[in-house]
């Protein structure tokens, strides 16, 4: 009777997860918005207005271009459901997430891996300039940014012994000191680098911009329209909303959930939203005092990562 | 200070040093390069600090305090002076472009714990432990010293050289003697006087600091 109810309220922490992230990220990103128009002098839109275009996206006439095949209205939908299988699995509120043990940092990568790759086939399928050039763009980017990450992940999982996350979240609640080792700031830094790559963010991408020569991830999405477009904009926000949930309980890992009873969940889902709105808040702030760096710059500020991140794994194999 | 507490903080300084040596090579403009060398004497200083404290070693705090003067103040206000008289070499113009740089400096640091595995042996501390990162800050700065053609740079690769080695002094004999550590420090100060000086003679006969403007003759 007991696994019953453990296996219940895992499932109704994973699934909180889920509504969490995808209720949480258009908010974040209006959130954001509202600080960067704040901090510029302008009123900005209302904080729930994503929200609101998204609504209005889903009302919609379904219109699509007329040469494009099955990868574009594909496209969209595995994005929504790769970062919703992973929000299920990641330790957001609870260290005990459904299948935690198949939540392993290598695994998570490559599943929100799939849901881009298939975008940036999307943003070729239609056929135009500026989808191609947007996907050949943001596919760069991504193929810079993953060696860093995976480097990012071997530093990290020091502590543990494991790249499992929920063991490393564990294993940091349990040992607070891992966190000032140099191996995990230093993985720390440069997972912070590949997650604002990776979430097409200032300084790599300007998320507001339309202007051709600059655009990454808006060149990509041009030709989506209506309930398309809203869901690509849901499963991005979904996503950044993912990937800083998973930097915060890196870095500050308390207030999570232990156990999946109702308190503790309610609990966690509060210390989850406070952290992930602080460095949301946080990165709007920096977004706003910094320029985008030129395109051919870009390598520069990657192989930085990946240099971070191999500083990080020496010292892992130094300081003991 | 406990057990764990010093190696931790042992440790993240020692780090910090070599990230600060590997950034030298990410940043192109020079004020924030010797900015950076300002905050890896800083880190320096807290490694001679944090050894000094945990051996109650009145001396070494000495050194770790000159060390602090003469690195993280001294020397980089020197250094800041020549930029600021000399707008051409505001930037540095790397030989080798900045991501391969990065790529070889990740490819030193692992050259460095490959060579320094009898060494540690032979120091089986928690300080000597960490004697590649001091090993790898150098190799770092041999690589920014001729990889950088402006003088200004190689002032700045000669003191990452320096940094690197006071790191390996101070883990491997878990402090030098007061009156060595001046000496070296007096040193590198006397060097980058000298430098300071020679640039400045170098601007008034060539009219910039590009070294490579030397390999032809004048009368």
């Amino acid at each position: 009777m007991s696994t019953v109810f453990h296996l219940t309220g895992v499932a109704v922490a994973s699934g909180v997860q889920v509504v969490a992230i995808a209720a949480g990220g258009p908010v974040l990103v209006g959130a954001m918005r509202k600080v960067r128009c704040r901090l510029e002098g302008r009123i900005g839109p209302p904080i729930l207005q994503p929200l609101r275009d998204i609504r209005k996206l889903f009302r919609k006439e379904r219109i699509r271009p007329d040469q494009s095949t099955w990868i574009f209205p594909l496209a969209p939908v595995v994005l929504v459901a790769t970062v919703a299988v992973a929000a299920a699995i990641t330790p957001l509120v609870t260290t005990e997430p459904a299948l935690g043990s198949s939540s392993d940092l290598f695994a998570l990568v490559y599943l929100l891996l799939v849901g881009s790759t298939l975008l940036a086939l999307a943003g070729m399928d239609a056929g135009t300039a500026f989808g191609g050039m947007g996907s050949s763009r943001a596919v760069t980017i991504g193929a810079l940014a993953e060696p860093a990450l995976l480097v990012t992940i071997l530093a990290l999982s020091f502590t543990a012994h494991s790249s499992n996350l929920p063991a490393i979240v564990r294993a940091t609640l349990a040992d607070p000191g891992s966190l000032a080792t140099p191996q995990r700031l230093f993985a720390l830094g440069a997972l912070l680098i590949v997650i604002v790559a990776e979430s097409g963010r200032l300084p790599v991408d300007n998320p507001a911009t339309h202007l051709e020569l600059t655009m990454i991830h808006e060149a990509m999405i041009l030709e989506y329209a209506g309930p398309d477009l809203a869901l690509v904009t849901v499963g991005e926000a979904m996503r950044l909303t993912l990937l800083l949930g998973i930097f915060v309980n890196l870095v500050v890992p308390w207030g999570m959930s232990t156990s999946t009873n109702v308190v503790g969940i309610a609990v966690g889902l509060v210390a989850l939203a406070a952290k992930v709105a602080a460095v949301g808040v946080a990165l709007a702030i920096f977004e706003v005092c910094s320029a985008k760096v030129r395109l051919f710059r870009l390598p520069e500020l990657l192989a930085g990562a990946f240099v971070l991140a191999l500083l990080g794994v020496v010292s892992g194999l130094v300081v003991r | 200070m406990s057990a764990s507490d010093y190696s931790s903080a042992l440790g993240l300084a020692a780090a910090v040093v070599l990230l600060c040596a590997v950034v030298t090579l990410w940043r192109r403009s020079l004020g924030s390069i010797v900015r950076v060398l300002a905050v890896q004497g800083l880190a320096l200083a807290c490694v001679a600090m944090v050894i000094g404290i945990d051996q109650h070693d009145a001396g070494l705090m000495v050194v770790a305090v000159l060390v602090l003067a003469a690195k993280a103040i001294v020397v980089p206000t020197l250094i800041t002076r020549v930029v600021r008289h000399d707008p051409a070499s505001r930037e540095t113009q790397p030989l080798v472009n900045v991501p391969a740089s990065l790529v070889a400096a990740g490819a030193l640091t692992f050259l460095a714990f490959a060579a320094t595995r009898s060494v540690t042996l032979l120091v089986p501390t928690t300080a000597g432990r960490l004697i590649p990162l001091g090993l790898a800050a150098m190799l770092v700065g041999f690589f920014a010293l001729v990889t950088r053609r402006k003088a200004v740079s190689q002032i700045v690769g000669i003191l990452l050289v320096d940094n690197g080695v006071a790191l390996v002094a101070f883990l491997a004999t878990a402090g030098v003697p007061l009156i060595v550590e001046l000496g070296a420090s007096l040193d590198v100060m006397l060097a980058v006087v000298v430098l300071q000086v020679l640039a400045t003679q170098l601007r008034a006969r060539h009219g910039s600091l590009d070294l490579d403007q030397l390999t032809e003759l004048h009368d």
